[in-house]
């Protein structure tokens, strides 16, 4: 029976882990399916996300969960900018190869944590806020439970905003206009400007959404992890190995992929030691390169499309 | 209507179109005719500013169109069914139809040039909820057709509508470019099936390695020595 706990309880945390980490993998799935390229500044752009929450936490005392609405639309115009004068200039050029124009967000990634050091020192930050501690038992609600569950209020925000988020953006991009031209323009570039399509906005627009969604993720992590500045790479990491696991430039893979990966975070934090967790992080990496070259989308793919 | 004054198109330092002129009229149906390689789609990509041209102008309704935003073109009238139909793949057949009419006019009457298109091709109603990638080749087309359509053009850039296509489905191609060409459509249409195109098109270019060598009324070009030997196969 305890084990059952045990397990049942990793799994649980798991799934509230996987839920913001399905939140960064789309993001960065988002800017990946338009530009064709993989953005890895995109854990430095969640670092800035979570430094403008922690600063409005400690000076103004707001919350971290209004904090979102700050932030994303700050990230968002921090990605068109970020688009429109430095990656368009970049991708200009017909003698950088596209796999080159990468190491341009690797620059700006490193820029953006170089900057954070600077002003903001390499201190670890927090936003205790005062419901932190609170904490939902499952015996609670449920007095003769042959098991106990746990799971603490701010995880459980996190979670559903994050759910929240991804609908929205879901909605966003299948039911209005710009959402299509989107999905039209990660589909067939050429196609999409020949159909009226003004794909530069377009990938603007597109980075600085992606941006947005990362940024919230950021205020719905922040109450829960510590902040220093080099906090981004590993979250850069964490969003390439979703978009691997994922494939490509899907939606649904990003979702499922940022599931599955925080399961078996949890999963090794439990079974093999704390530490373990970026080594399980690495396998899956592994694993999916040379077991599912397409991700989790050409599973769905082939079934969809019937191929 | 379209007027395309000597063009020279380089593909990086490969030269592929050499000093082309041509015109289209209103309501005319003109045909560009020529083997593979031979810069057909290439002419068409630059008409619609994909690609541009290093000499040369281009003239669409008295505006001169190549220094124009190439996205901006659809707007003024002028549309391009690209080879390959190009649809998009995941999205649904009605979705497609949508990114067809993103701008203007085009925008405001969608819901009725939608259900235009699904007159002329009942097909597609059935499956508008499908995803384009799952139709088959003939369906493609008469999306990549009706997507065309809902943008509401004057003049319509067709590359290789019949590609691939059984010949029964070719047939109804030829029959669709028919109707809208009777509804005052102007065509612009670029084909290998050389000779059902000539049987419908009033006027015929002939291009060879990137260079226009012959014009003339279709039904003449039809009983042409040089055409009939090459492209007709007699
Ligand atoms: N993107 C490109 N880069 C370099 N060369 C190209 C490119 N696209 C086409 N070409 C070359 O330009 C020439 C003309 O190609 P184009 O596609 O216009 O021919 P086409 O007449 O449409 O042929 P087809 O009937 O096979 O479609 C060919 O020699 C082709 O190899
Ligand atoms: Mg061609």
């Amino acid at each position: 029976m305890v084990q059952l706990e045990v397990f049942l309880q990793t799994l649980v945390s798991g799934l509230l882990l996987g839920g913001l980490y399905a939140l960064i993998g789309l993001g960065m799935t988002l800017i990946m399916g338009v530009m064709k390229i993989i953005n890895l500044a995109h854990g430095e752009l969640m670092m800035v996300a979570m430094y403008i929450a922690y600063w409005l936490f400690t000076l103004l005392g707001v919350d971290p969960y209004v904090a979102v609405f700050i932030a994303s639309p700050a990230l968002f115009i921090l990605g068109v900018l970020i688009q429109k004068y430095l990656i368009t200039p970049v991708i200009k050029v017909e003698s950088i190869l596209p796999e080159n124009q990468v190491i341009l967000t690797v620059g700006i990634g490193m820029v953006l944590a170089s900057l954070a050091t600077v002003f903001f020192k390499s201190d670890y930050r927090s936003t205790p806020v005062d419901y932190a501690s609170v904490t939902w038992y499952l015996s609670d609600f449920w007095q003769n439970s042959p098991i106990e569950l746990s799971i603490s209020l701010l995880w459980a925000v996190s979670f559903v905003f994050s759910i929240l988020i991804t609908l929205a953006l879901w909605f966003f991009l299948s039911r209005t206009d710009i959402g299509k031209q989107i999905r039209a323009t990660s589909q067939d570039s050429d196609a999409a400007i020949l159909m009226g399509i003004n794909v530069n906005r377009v990938r603007a627009f597109s980075f600085g959404l992606g941006s947005a969604i990362v940024a919230a993720a950021g205020c719905l992590f922040i109450p829960l992890y510590y902040l220093y500045p080099a906090l981004g790479g590993q979250f850069t990491l964490i969003a390439f190995v979703i978009t691997i696991l994922g494939g490509l430039g899907s939606n649904i893979g990003a979702i499922i992929g940022g599931l599955i990966l925080g399961v078996f975070e949890s999963m090794t934090s439990t079974y093999i030691g704390m530490g373990w967790a970026p080594v399980g992080r690495f396998a899956i990496f592994i694993a999916a390169l040379v077991f599912l070259p397409g991700g989790i989308a050409s599973l769905l793919k082939s079934r969809r499309l019937g191929k | 209507m379209l007027e395309v004054k000597n063009i020279d198109v380089f593909y990086g330092d490969l030269q592929v179109i050499f000093d082309v002129s041509f015109g289209v009229n209103k309501g005319e149906v003109v045909a560009l005719i020529g083997a593979n390689g031979a810069g057909k789609s290439t002419i068409l990509r630059t008409i619609s500013g994909l690609v541009h041209p290093v000499r040369g102008d281009i003239v669409f309704d008295g505006q001169t169109i190549n220094k124009l935003h190439n996205y901006s073109l659809i707007e003024l009238g002028l549309v391009h069914v690209p080879e390959a139909r190009r649809l998009f793949p995941e999205m649904t057949v009605e979705e497609n139809l949508d990114i067809g009419s993103l701008r203007g006019q085009a925008k405001k009457q969608r819901k009725v040039n939608k259900d235009k298109i699904f007159e002329l091709f009942p097909r597609l109603l059935e499956r508008r909820r499908q995803l384009a990638g799952t139709l088959s080749g003939g369906e493609q087309q008469m999306l990549a057709i009706g997507r065309g359509l809902m943008s509401l053009p004057k003049l319509m850039m067709l590359d290789e509508p019949s590609l691939g296509l059984a010949p029964i489905l070719v047939k109804e191609v030829f029959r669709v470019i028919e109707q809208v060409r009777s509804e005052g459509m102007t065509v612009l249409i670029v084909e290998q099936n050389v000779k059902q195109t000539l049987a419908i098109a009033d006027r015929a270019y002939v291009l060879e390695n990137g260079k226009l060598v012959m014009s003339g009324k279709a039904a003449d070009l039809a009983n042409d020595e040089h055409v009939r030997a090459a492209y007709l196969g007699v």
